[in-house]
């Protein structure tokens, strides 16, 4: 087991390194030269010749690639051409809120989507199912930024319930941060919600057709539970492995929910440094970004072993 | 063996000869018209999808004739009015129509669902039939597209537009970028299978050289497939510009795309909601129509 999660973590570099290259190699397969597209509509040459030298953009390709490779492996994500400060820095002080939304978003997404497929595949075919998977459509197709809208214009602007946007930090108590965090989170979960709910029902109809579920159901098992540990336990992979695939477009979503709720995040980091062109910023959080997700996959593939006691390695 | 007897018409004892039987089935085939609506109940979803989507498409395409008016014009007299009998959706901050600017705004999303949609599926093909034939190439691509698509779409499209000038065709761009990875596996995987196929060995044995293998027995197979997923990038692609446009780095600010409608009416949700609403809705139900085509074409194809 040990020997295995070791070769699991060795096979993660060669794909962290890939990105890294495609992060760097962005600046350089944009048409144009990066360092006027970065100094701006107003940049002197002086400007431009300032920003080449600090991205080191005036060094043969294979020496930038080369030092910057050599710079991530040493943590260091380099500085924001905006504040002077480090990306590290910056990325650290804006992660509490979307690890927040995120988690808040994906237990949500959970709590819901599994039951809701559950019961979809037990009642196939009914008013449920139905409904359950129009829904399941319907959340891949709002754009979620619109929904967001709609929920504070409904929660928010008419009924007064819940607070319109901002963040609070947990540590000025849990109910603030919470309430600050109900409608970006719900908004987020929509689609993750379809995704999960949808992977859910259709790995529980294939489960649900075994001889052991007959079986369970014809010795006189209460429903709740052969759908939960006969069914829902077997059928657990495949819904495991889209949660863990899901996470990209769950920080897809943050970056635009972010913005509609004006939370202090990764997204909002992102967004702000697309529009100063402050490209160490966009890269670093790229690739921290892609980062989480490739540990988070590599986290559901141990959880195999778990889930599923006759994988072993 | 009876009941092969009587398949064959020898078993005399039997019913009276199946001949007119036969003869009244061909004659109550069913015609087009029932045929058609047969498929309708079989598939009410994706009649429901291509309807709509046909209907948003006539809207786009003969924008001015549906009584709107010039999407740019400004009125400041009549700067964020309610929807009324003069502006249906209201009016924005500059007193723009958002009825018109929203019927317009059709037309962009559709051309970047489309062409995004064509372009990924045109370039990820030819890779990924390549990819998927060399073995040696296969397991180095596959580790660079592993890579690729462990960065978030979304993300990687923001960082190519901040290098980008703003315009329709870098949004596309922007968009097909992130999507070839994905069609790429899809492609390649079709291939692994299909290269230990029979009809290839056989075509091998004929003495058909790689290219016309490729084209000529594995393109044929991943048509259904290919399809299927052209409506997925179609979707996600409409919903990603939007996204983009709204982030402030799509579609430049003075084309009216639905993004960039709801971009302007974000300062104004407690006054003025219709301008994020309708556009929303708009939006919201057309990426939905091409969901459901999506969903019954993978239905009605077959596709895993």
């Amino acid at each position: 087991m040990v020997a295995h999660i070791f070769r699991r973590l060795v096979a993660t570099i060669p794909v962290m390194g890939v990105v890294a290259i495609a992060v760097f190699a962005l600046l350089h397969v944009t048409p144009g030269d990066p360092a006027v597209i970065i100094a701006g509509d107003y940049a002197t040459a002086e400007d431009i010749a300032k920003i080449r030298a600090k991205l080191g953009l005036d060094q043969p390709f294979l020496t930038q690639v080369g030092l910057w490779l050599g710079r991530i492996v040493r943590g260091d994500l380099g500085t924001s051409i905006y504040s002077g400060l480090p990306v590290a820095t910056l990325i650290g002080q804006r992660a509490e809120a979307t690890i927040a939304l995120t988690l808040f978003a994906t237990i949500i997404s959970v709590c819901i989507a599994v039951p809701l497929g559950v019961l979809a595949a037990w009642k196939k075919g009914s008013l449920v199912d139905r409904a359950v998977m129009v829904f399941a459509v319907s959340g891949f197709s709002m754009p979620t930024f619109w929904l967001g809208f709609v929920l504070v214009y409904v929660f928010a602007v008419s009924f007064r319930w819940l607070p319109v946007q901002g963040f609070q930090p947990l540590e000025r108590g849990a109910w603030p941060f919470l309430r600050h965090l109900i409608l970006p989170a719900v908004t987020l979960s929509l689609v993750y919600m379809a995704l999960i709910a949808r992977m859910t029902r259709a790995s529980m109809l294939g489960v649900l057709n075994e001889d052991y579920i007959r079986t369970a159901f014809a010795k006189g098992l209460a429903p709740r539970w052969v759908l939960v540990r006969h069914a829902l336990k077997n059928a657990s992979l495949p819904i495991v492995t889209i949660i863990g695939i899901g996470f990209a477009l769950l920080i897809g979503g943050a970056v635009v929910t972010e913005s509609v709720f004006a939370l202090p995040g990764l997204g909002r980091l992102t967004v702000d440094a697309i529009i100063r062109r402050d490209y160490p910023v966009i890269q670093g959080v790229i690739l921290v970004v892609s980062g989480v997700y490739v540990l988070i996959n590599l986290v559901v593939d141990l959880l195999y072993v778990v889930l599923d006691p006759r994988i072993r390695y | 063996m009876s009941s092969s007897t009587h398949v064959l018409g020898a078993d005399v004892s039997g019913p009276p000869p199946p001949i007119t039987r036969v003869r009244e089935a061909v004659a109550e085939r069913p015609s087009a018209g029932v045929r058609a609506m047969r498929f309708v109940r079989r598939q009410p979803m994706l009649v429901l999808g291509v309807a709509v989507l046909a209907l948003i498409l006539f809207a786009g395409v003969f924008a001015p004739v549906w009584w709107t008016g010039d999407p740019l014009e400004m009125r400041p007299a009549d700067r964020l009015t309610g929807p009324a009998a003069g502006h249906w959706f209201g009016t924005d901050n500059f007193g723009r129509d958002v009825y018109t600017r929203t019927i317009y705004g059709t037309r962009i999303s559709l051309l970047v669902g489309a062409t995004v949609a064509i372009a990924s599926l045109a370039v990820g093909t030819a890779l990924g039939l390549i990819i998927g034939f060399y073995r040696r190439l296969d397991a180095v691509m596959m580790r660079v597209m592993d890579g690729l698509m462990a960065i978030p779409a979304i993300l990687l499209a923001l960082a190519l537009m901040a290098l980008m000038k703003a315009s329709v065709r870098n949004v596309i761009i922007a968009l097909v970028i992130p999507e070839i990875p994905r069609v790429i596996r899809l492609v390649r995987a079709s291939v692994l299978s299909l290269r230990e196929h029979t009809m290839v060995e056989g075509a091998r044995a004929l003495g058909a050289r790689t290219p016309r293998i490729l084209v000529r027995y594995m393109l044929p197979a991943l048509v259904a497939p290919l399809i299927v997923q052209a409506t997925y990038i179609c979707a996600s692609a409409i919903l990603f510009e939007a996204y983009l446009s709204f982030l402030g780095a799509g579609t430049p600010p003075h084309i009216p795309s639905w993004g960039n409608i709801m971009a302007e009416g974000k300062t104004y949700v407690q006054l003025a909601f219709w301008i994020i609403l309708f556009p929303g809705l708009f939006l919201a139900l057309t990426v939905l129509a091409v969901n459901l085509v999506g969903d019954g074409l993978r239905e009605t194809l077959d596709v895993r």
